[in-house]
């Protein structure tokens, strides 16, 4: 079974080790600049993208401020199709939901479609304690799976895994599970794809229990919309007797036209394609037809939380595309491991905070691990201001430490910062002792800044973390109110 | 003990409690008209690596026929053509349709766009599994069907029944993020477009 993101250290350490894997960076930088240029030819195609990302913005928008109603009418309309409604209020009501239902059926594994909302709660995990096998069917996550790794992608969680390293692992491992490996496998990924196809075969055929997450539900219709490549999610949502679909709160859209902007920009932002293979669409049970039990987990688990910040919020429009993870110069350097989480990237950097509040180490770490570049923001779909809300969660991690026993060095900067500040002598104080420490560092400093201002090297105490990595101008050795002074204002 | 569902519920409105509902929803803007939808729904086809062939309605049982050739195949109830050696769907299991080489339907809606096929699963088009199982899938497509994109297909399309959109063969980009054809969905899509 895969492992656990449980005990991950803050983003600093985690990103200092994965900046030390070569390997992991060259397969990431292949990987992002390849998804980054698919998905600029599609986007490049549609004449008013910026206009549809304003219309896809505008639905996520609209179903989130008035969620209680649609959340009840989405009740209603599934119930009427013949599925069964749950509700979780955290990962452990959804985890025992799920595996009160495969119990009932006597089956001992469930096939799994990809699914963000059920890698977010561990169900894998759960269930195994439960003694219930959950099969990944997703190309990447049983790559993640059978590697006992972790997902570093929200579209790919395998995405620094290189060809060899999949040959290895399908190698080493399938046999364990199911149907071994051929002996001649090679590297070719059509080949490692039919692998894959050959290994997962019986399980689709025997499974009698699938689970899945939804893209979308959509609240007037009681329709789900999974969104896929392989045909796995076909097989789980099609051939097995029960389905049980574990659905983010927020995922429901009002309308059946509401999914007109999100199916043109969710397949062009994440794979960079005009239309991925597969889109599967059901509304309950339909006779005769696939799964005639369905049951579906309306899911919080923090949820609630977010909807509750007033900048955050928008942060729950997100449709898991994995734009702002390709493009993002952070991501691309580090890999997703180093996020801690299954939401990596921009997205889970902001994400992680508000599901979960910022009271861990780790957590509270996530707002500052970016530039605050913007480009994430550009390729959102559906216009998250990614970067706005990364500052309002830093100010979450400094308000959440005001009342700490023993202040930060940077909380007693900023008290020593305010109490010269307020009165004018003890700003003339300050400057005047700046205007040494200016004279003194021109005077010795080995370090110049283009156009020769001197600048401090590496200083020593609690001054390292900030100039180990920046250089600190030299302060002037005159401030400007004694220059006023001085010259009366530039008269003299 | 109060419920998860009312919890749920209780801690939305609380966390909207001073949020206005109401917010302007532009509408989704339209593609340009791009002329030929016939032309352009099979380059995009072609485009994911499906095989297009055009034919006229009383060319087509021969031209299926032919798609086909050797293979044992399976047909919806209600396809309305002669398919040599095919079986109608019974309500098959798994496990024989995975012994079946390929599947005959027939289609709801062409989107000229992003070169999909819609299947919404009547008769003619049978169940889920049928199309899904057996590794070559022939889709008889009539360029009545074509629309120009998805907003055209979405209010086509009956949301109570279950849908397939298929955009291609099955692919993944799970490797390196290369896309290759060939997963678990049928690893060959053949489309008929009947003029």
């Amino acid at each position: 079974m895969s492992g656990t993101f449980v005990g991950m250290p803050a983003f600093p350490t985690a990103a200092r080790a994965a900046l030390g894997d070569t390997q992991l960076r060259r397969n990431l930088a292949h990987a992002t600049q390849t998804i980054r240029d698919k998905r600029a030819l599609v986007v490049a195609e549609v004449e008013d993208w910026e206009d549809l990302r304003l219309a896809g913005a505008g639905v996520k928008e609209a179903a989130l401020r008035d969620l209680a109603t649609h959340l009840e009418t989405l009740e209603a309309s599934l119930t009427r199709a013949g599925a069964t409604v749950h509700w979780a209020r955290d990962a452990a009501e959804a985890c025992a939901i799920v595996a009160s239902i495969t119990h009932a059926h006597g089956a001992d594994e469930v096939a799994k479609v990809k699914s963000m909302a059920t890698a977010e709660i561990g169900l894998n995990e759960a269930l195994e304690a439960e003694g219930i096998a959950a099969w990944e069917t997703d190309l990447a996550e049983l790559i993640v799976q059978l590697g006992d790794d972790l997902p570093s992608h929200i579209l790919v969680p395998a995405i620094h895994r290189n060809r060899a390293e999949i040959r290895e692992i399908f190698q080493r491992r399938m046999g364990d599970v199911g149907k071994a490996a051929p002996a001649d496998l090679s590297d070719e990924p059509a080949v490692l794809a039919g692998a894959a196809r050959e290994h997962l075969r019986e399980k689709f055929l025997r499974a009698k229990v699938a689970v899945s997450g939804a893209n979308f539900a959509v609240a007037d219709t009681g329709t789900l919309v999974v969104v896929e490549s392989e045909g796995n999610g076909r097989m789980c949502l099609t051939l097995p007797e029960v389905l049980v679909s574990v659905v983010g709160i927020e995922k429901v859209v009002a309308t059946w036209a509401d999914l007109d902007p999100m199916l043109r920009l969710l397949p062009r932002s994440s794979t960079g394609e005009r239309m991925n293979p597969y889109t599967s669409t059901w509304s309950g049970v339909s006779p005769g037809d696939g799964p005639q039990e369905v049951h579906v987990v309306l899911l919080d688990n923090g949820r609630t939380r977010a909807l509750a910040d007033d900048v955050g919020r928008q942060a729950l429009r997100c449709i898991r595309c994995s734009a702002c993870l390709n493009v993002c110069p952070v991501y691309e350097r580090v890999g997703g491991h180093a996020y801690g989480s299954v939401y990596p990237g921009p997205i889970g950097a902001i994400l992680n905070p508000l599901l979960n509040g910022v009271s861990d180490e780790q957590t509270a770490s996530l707002p500052y691990a970016s530039s605050l570049c913007g480009a994430c923001f550009e390729v959102c779909p559906v216009r998250i201001d990614i970067p706005s809300v990364l500052v309002d969660q830093r100010a979450a991690v400094v308000d959440s430490h005001r009342n700490d026993r023993v202040p930060s060095a940077e909380a007693l900067a900023m008290k020593a910062t305010a109490w010269a500040f307020s009165d004018s002598r003890r700003l003339a104080w300050a400057e005047r002792a700046s205007g040494i420490a200016g004279r003194v560092i021109t005077r010795f400093s080995r370090t110049t800044l283009p156009g020769g201002r001197a600048a401090s090297g590496r200083l020593p105490g609690p001054a390292a973390g900030w100039t180990g990595a920046r250089d600190l101008p030299a302060p002037p050795a005159e401030s400007f109110r004694e220059w006023w002074d001085r010259t009366d204002g530039g008269q003299r | 003990m109060t419920s998860a569902r009312d919890d749920i519920l209780a801690a939305v409105r609380s966390a909207l409690a001073d949020v206005s509902p109401a917010v302007s929803v532009p509408a989704a803007p339209r593609a340009p008209d791009r002329g030929d939808l016939v032309a352009l729904f099979v380059e995009r086809v072609e485009d994911y690596r499906a095989v297009v062939t055009r034919c006229t309605s009383a060319e087509l049982g021969g031209v299926v026929a032919e798609v086909l050739g050797a293979r044992t195949s399976v047909v919806p109830p209600g396809l309305e053509l002669e398919v040599p050696n095919a079986v109608v769907d019974d309500a098959f299991t798994a496990d024989q349709l995975d012994a079946i080489d390929a599947v005959v339907t027939r289609a709801r809606v062409g989107i000229a766009e992003t070169g999909t096929i819609v299947l919404d699963h009547q008769p003619d088009q049978g169940r889920r599994a049928i199309s899904l199982v057996p590794d070559l899938h022939v889709c008889i497509v009539d360029v009545s069907q074509v629309v120009a994109d998805v907003p055209d297909a979405i209010a086509l399309l009956d949301p109570s029944r279950p849908l397939t959109w298929i955009s291609g063969p099955s692919a993944t980009s799970d490797i390196e993020l290369n896309r290759v054809e060939g997963v678990h969905g049928p690893r060959t899509l053949h489309v008929v477009l009947v003029l």
